[in-house]
């Protein structure tokens, strides 16, 4: 195996040690909010690390930007829905009284 | 067992395990949620079944777009447990799907041993069809009668959705409450989603790709835009709407009877003007797509009147 394969093996199982903490942290974490913090590290930094183990591989440079493109698109999402999330579960705890007001003010909403 | 064997071993395992929860979960939420990952893992199984047109569609359709629309049928129902039917229409349906799914088997089973299938004529043909991708030729030329009758199946989707708000267009349901982070990320994605939109459209001449996943894709952000807070394909009056969803559907009716007026049978591309054909028939399917994929979702939001 070249440099470059142990390279691409090395990110590939950093990527999947991130991935694997962050589905134990979804299994186990007790609340949402908790579980979308772990969620949100799978999504990030494991995705990071395999796109960059197959963009070293992918022989062109369109390619590899094409595979770091996605990469972006996938932070955007997962950034956007884990707002989203957090945000539907924090009008929740405040309508169920289990804290005084959300952090995040929304106004006007009524999307429970 | 090598390591692919192994791959298609787990996703055809996980695609049983996530249909059972999907069927046998006790809130409609969960079920919903296992219902959007088997529609990602079958596409996942299309993908390695060597069939990319097939798990774009089923990824964007399947498990995209249908994943909202019964995630927002759920939201209206209210979440909760389950409700369980009385003991024999569970019997019955029981009996109809084991019926159903045994004369699939069946079907299966007596089908015609033939090497290849018609890979081997639609190969041959492939000069006259006026594209170079073989999906695509099948889909729009060889076997364009099927597409047609699909986009009057949506179509219908469509004019039930009319039917049940017992109004002509979408106008009137007010849309969802802004979402700030949404619409800032809409404005940075919208752009590029077009863009790929229109690149499988293009795509769909000589590679995987086409009208279905084209469409899909922005009827995907109409969705999303109308999500965000914005009227989205609801802005469209109750005409332009309406032509925008018959278009596919008449675009296959004119090149049917253009066919049949050039002298030959119905829907008979003539030689040398394939291409063009399908290329106004693919971009006005691909609109109507969109914008009716878009439409069941905006459509199906309660009327503040109670009705719908």
């Amino acid at each position: 195996m070249s440099l470059l394969d142990w390279t691409t093996a090395g990110l590939l199982s950093a990527g999947g040690f991130f991935f694997l903490a962050g589905t134990v942290g979804l299994l186990r974490f007790p609340d949402t909010l908790s579980r979308l913090h772990s969620l949100t590290k799978a999504d990030n930094i494991g995705l990071g690390f395999v796109v960059a183990a197959l963009a070293i591989q992918a022989g062109t440079l369109a390619v590899a930007l094409k595979l770091v493109l996605i990469w972006l698109l996938a932070l955007l999402s997962s950034a956007v829905s884990a707002y989203l999330i957090g945000g539907h579960v924090l009008r929740e705890m405040v309508d169920r009284g289990s804290i005084d007001r959300a952090p995040i003010q929304n106004e006007d909403h009524d999307d429970a | 067992m090598t390591p692919e064997f192994v791959l298609d071993l787990m996703i055809g395992l996980a695609l049983v395990v996530v249909a059972w929860a999907a069927l046998h979960s006790s809130e409609l939420f969960r079920g919903v949620i296992f219902y959007i990952v088997f529609g990602m893992l079958i596409a996942l199984g299309w993908v390695r079944l060597g069939s990319p047109d097939i798990a774009l569609a089923e990824a964007a359709i399947g498990a995209g777009l249908t994943g909202a629309l019964l995630l927002d049928a759920v939201r209206q129902m209210g979440y909760g447990p389950t409700r369980v039917e009385s003991t024999p229409l569970r019997v019955a349906a029981a009996v109809v799907g084991f019926c159903v799914t045994g004369m699939l088997v069946w079907a299966v089973l007596t089908l015609p041993h033939a090497p290849g299938g018609l890979t081997v004529d639609v190969l041959a043909a492939m000069d006259r069809s006026g594209v170079a991708h073989p999906v695509t030729a099948v889909l729009l030329n060889f076997r364009g009668y099927d597409t047609w009758l699909e986009l009057g199946v949506l179509l219908i989707a469509m004019l039930s959705i009319l039917a049940l708000r017992r109004r002509w267009s979408l106008a009137g349901g007010s849309p969802p409450a802004a979402e700030p982070l949404l619409g800032a990320a809409l404005s940075l994605l919208l752009a590029p989603a077009l863009l790929v939109a229109i690149y499988l459209l293009a795509l769909g001449a000589y590679g995987p790709g086409g009208a279905f996943q084209a469409g899909a894709v922005a009827g995907a952000m109409g969705v999303l835009w109308y999500l965000a807070g914005n009227r989205s394909v609801a802005a469209l009056g109750g005409v332009s709407m309406r032509l925008l969803c018959m278009g596919g559907l008449l675009a296959f009716w004119v090149a049917a009877v253009g066919g049949m007026a050039a002298g030959g049978r119905m829907l008979q591309l003539p030689p040398g003007w394939a291409y063009a054909v399908l290329l106004v028939v693919e971009v006005t399917v691909t609109v109507s797509i969109a914008v009716i994929l878009a439409a069941l979702f905006v459509g199906a939001r309660p009327l503040p009147d109670g009705r719908g």
